[in-house]
């Protein structure tokens, strides 16, 4: 490269510089910022809802591929949004910085030198007839008042505020803070859930999960090695509105897996802390319990199966399969907590709390399609390669005989959905909050004023605000009474 | 007392605080229209306040009282759910209007808003209005989520916040209209009252300075609840990216006005855009939207 166009480049990266930590370039990334969010919450996406962009998939094929090639159905970790949020902050750095320093010079020294016409000022106020020592009797008066005062031999300059400028900066420091915390919690945490029914236990090791995503950073071996069993869960409800009012889980906890339990509850705004880790009661449904035996009453299966909850009466949808039985069976079924009909709605549940339970199934037998490699739902069956051989609603302790075995309904229980979170970057994100509020409020609360004070034929005063917060006009009018002769 | 009649209190509240604030609306209607006199044998116009200070002052009175029926309105609602008032929209609603009337109550008191009492009487008509016809629900408890000391903190912030961004916004509005009719002539007298252009501009600002570190804590305490209820204290959920973009507004217009000295027109516009970021999320996010916010009941 030669001398000349190096000087270019350099010359070109400093305008860049420039330019990138300008007050206009800071307000247009700041509004672009603001745009660009926009989009996340028009479109479906896929850290929030993978079912929608799903849905969005199926309706409009085309348009959707284009549209995730330009990652419209994940904006937030989009290259575009994150450049717009980086530059934000790298100009938000080159801004800050320097103006620390500064900042922490000024605090350090004088203010500034007296201006030569004070009459260009605002506030200017000459002070007619003034007494004697007028200079001593001003820096006594601002010293009083807490000014910052610098006395020179005809003048005085002096200047209180200073804690906006410090507010400020903390205010804008604390940003990074929080963009710093924000990305220790995405790179080392991790996230996940599992559904465990009233009575299981819970070993936290990445199998137990039923689903579970690590940060970049994060390893296996980081888990906090703790066993907890769902002691019991208790839902209650309105009878008026059959809205839920108050949920509560008693676990027992063994940290780590071995020592003793201890009795722990989780509520859905309690969750149960385990240093950076934190235990979330997510969602809760019922497990109807059946037994299935062969012809010969051989015992097949027995257990709690997981089904989904449909409505707020808690109508729940699941999958009872049988693999071990040739052919295989499996019940497609409905669980009623408090079975209900009327002609137009046919068989559903009016209360969600267990009263009246059904269990709403159609049998069928054939393949399950479990080994065809394809990850299958366990609140699905696909009966394209089986054929139905039965419906039947059983109340509490009936069976039903399918032929090749029978099914009983023997009860329920309740399962409950955890959600297991591990984020390192919590406490310092909440603490740049709390210090960006401070900063605020200081920021935008502290009047910074100079008022300048200069002997010449007479006394001449005069003032400078710099957030236009009012109050100056009156110092300065206190100040020339005190100074009148 | 019984849940039930608190329930009925409230509602006689909201529908006698409605009643009050038509009354104030007219009043502070005639104030406006009645200061304009024709001077005899000439062609101008001239205004006379004299003899239109007792309207004005009956209208502030009214919205005072309404003001107070609409405190009842709240609090007997509280008394009958046994909880925070803010468990639907129209909950949000009337505390919305509470909220509002006070703010501009303070302003009569601290910046002589009087001025203001046509469209803010107005607003809190409608916004009542809509509560009690679209939005209405009976009295019920809360579901368990919503069951936080943080949810009433984030909600009486964010709410408050939202009030004065609403006075804010009629501030600036305010300013654009008059600075249109300015250019053109001089003002007209019904307008003779309101104060200067540059007084609007100044008043739009310390508005927003004063409660954008309230909104800041809304926001946050809004992401304090999010984490203890669901796992994570900031997930892009509709409302929440719609809070994030009002704040990221108002940080532009504060830096617009602050650090490069924006005035006047632009400040007023950027003003205005950075509220309706806030009501578009209070409407559209709350009746249309599908994230974890729906709570509103409809
Ligand atoms: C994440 C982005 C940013 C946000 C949310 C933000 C927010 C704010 C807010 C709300 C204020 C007003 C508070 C006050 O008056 O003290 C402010 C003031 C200020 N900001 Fe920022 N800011 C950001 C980025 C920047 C950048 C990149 C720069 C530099 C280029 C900058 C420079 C300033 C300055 C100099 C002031 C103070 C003006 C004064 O009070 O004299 N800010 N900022």
């Amino acid at each position: 490269m030669s001398a000349t166009s190096e000087l270019e480049t350099r010359g070109l990266l400093r305008w860049m510089w420039r330019q990138l930590t300008s007050m206009r370039i800071a307000l247009i990334l700041l509004l672009t910022l603001g745009l660009a969010a926009i989009p996340g919450s028009i479109f479906p996406q896929r850290s929030q809802n993978p079912m929608k962009v799903q849905e969005f998939f199926t309706n409009n094929p085309q348009l959707a591929v284009w549209m995730d090639r330009v990652k419209l159905f994940d904006v937030y970790s989009s290259p575009w949004f994150s450049a717009v949020y980086l530059l934000l902050f790298i100009s938000l750095i080159g801004c800050v910085l320097p103006r620390t320093l500064q900042h922490l010079k000024a605090l350090r020294s004088k203010p500034p030198l007296t201006p030569k016409f004070l009459d260009r000022m605002e506030f200017y106020t000459p002070v007619a007839d003034s007494k004697a020592k007028s200079l001593d009797i001003a820096e006594a008066w601002l010293k009083k008042r807490k000014f910052r005062v610098r006395r020179d031999a005809d003048s005085i300059s002096a200047e209180k505020g200073y804690l906006r400028e410090t507010g400020n900066l903390l205010f804008h420091l604390s940003l990074i803070l929080i963009l710093v915390a924000v990305g220790v919690g995405a790179l080392y945490g991790s996230k996940g859930e599992a559904i465990l029914n009233v009575g299981e236990r819970f070993i936290n090791t990445p199998t137990s999960y039923d689903n579970l995503s690590f940060g970049k950073f994060q390893s296996e071996g980081s888990l906090v090695p703790f066993s907890l069993a769902i002691a019991d869960f208790q839902a209650k409800y309105d009878p008026a509105t059959n809205a839920p009012t108050d949920y509560l889980l008693k676990v027992n906890l063994a940290n780590p897996v071995g020592s003793k339990e201890v009795t722990k509850t989780i509520k859905v705004n309690s969750p149960l802390t385990l240093g950076s880790t934190k235990i979330y009661l997510q969602a809760n449904g019922y497990s109807p319990i059946v037994t299935v035996r062969d012809r010969n009453g051989k015992l097949i299966f027995q257990g709690a199966v997981p089904f989904l909850p449909q409505d707020g009466n808690l109508t729940s949808s699941g999958a009872i399969k049988i693999p071990d039985m040739t052919p295989q069976v499996g019940f497609v079924s409905t669980f009623l907590p408090t079975a209900d009909r009327t002609a137009s709605r046919g068989a559903f549940s009016s209360y969600p709390e267990v009263l009246d339970p059904r269990l709403l199934f159609s049998a069928w037998k054939g393949n399950l399609g479990l080994d065809s490699g394809v990850p299958q739902s366990v609140y699905r069956i696909n009966t394209s390669k089986m054929v139905r051989i039965g419906l039947k609603a059983l109340e509490l302790g009936q069976s039903y005989d399918f032929g090749t075995g029978t099914i009983t309904f023997d009860g329920w229980k309740s399962w409950v959905n955890l959600q297991i979170v591990d984020d390192p970057g919590k406490m310092y994100a909440l603490l740049g909050a709390l210090l960006a509020i401070l900063g605020l409020i200081s920021s935008l609360f502290t009047r910074q004023r100079r008022i300048w004070v200069k002997q010449g034929d007479g006394i001449e005063l005069a003032g400078l605000a710099k957030n236009a917060l009012p109050g100056v006009k009156q110092e300065i009018e206190e100040l020339a009474k005190e100074l009148k002769g | 007392m019984s849940s039930r009649t608190y329930a009925y209190l409230s509602n006689y509240a909201v529908y006698s605080a409605m009643a009050v604030f038509t009354v104030a609306f007219i009043a502070y209607s005639m104030e406006m229209a009645f200061s304009v006199k024709n001077v005899e044998g000439q062609k101008k116009t001239d205004f006379d306040f004299a003899r239109t200070e007792n309207s004005g002052r009956l209208g502030s009175l009214m919205t005072l009282l309404a003001f107070l029926l609409l405190t009842g309105g709240v609090a007997f609602r509280a008394l009958s759910a046994h909880r925070v008032p803010w468990g639907n929209m129209y909950e949000f609603s009337i505390t919305g209007a509470w909220a509002l009337s006070g703010g501009f109550l303070f302003g009569i008191i601290k910046y002589r808003l009087r001025w203001l009492g046509v469209p803010v009487t107005f607003v809190s008509l409608l916004t009542l209005g809509t509560a009690v016809t679209v939005l209405y629900r009976p009295s019920a408890p809360l579901v368990p989520a919503l069951k936080s000391t943080w949810l009433a903190i984030h909600v009486s912030a964010a709410i408050i916040s939202g009030g004065v961004f609403l006075l804010a916004n009629a501030v600036a509005g305010t300013y654009l209209i008059l600075d249109t009719i300015e250019s053109k002539g001089p003002r007209p007298a019904w307008a003779a009252k309101i104060p200067s252009l540059e007084a609007l501009d100044q008043l739009s600002y310390r508005l927003v300075a004063f409660v954008f570190p309230l909104w800041t804590f809304a926001v946050i305490a809004g992401a304090i609840w999010a984490e203890s209820a669901w796992g994570r204290y900031w997930g892009w959920d509709p409302k929440e990216t719609w809070a994030f973009i009002t704040w990221v507004a108002y940080a532009a217009y504060l830096h617009a006005r602050v650090t490069i000295g924006w005035r006047g027109r632009r400040a007023a516009w950027l003003c205005l855009f950075a509220g309706s970021t806030f009501l578009f999320n209070y409407v559209y996010v709350n009746i249309w939207g599908t994230g974890r916010h729906t709570y509103s009941g409809l």
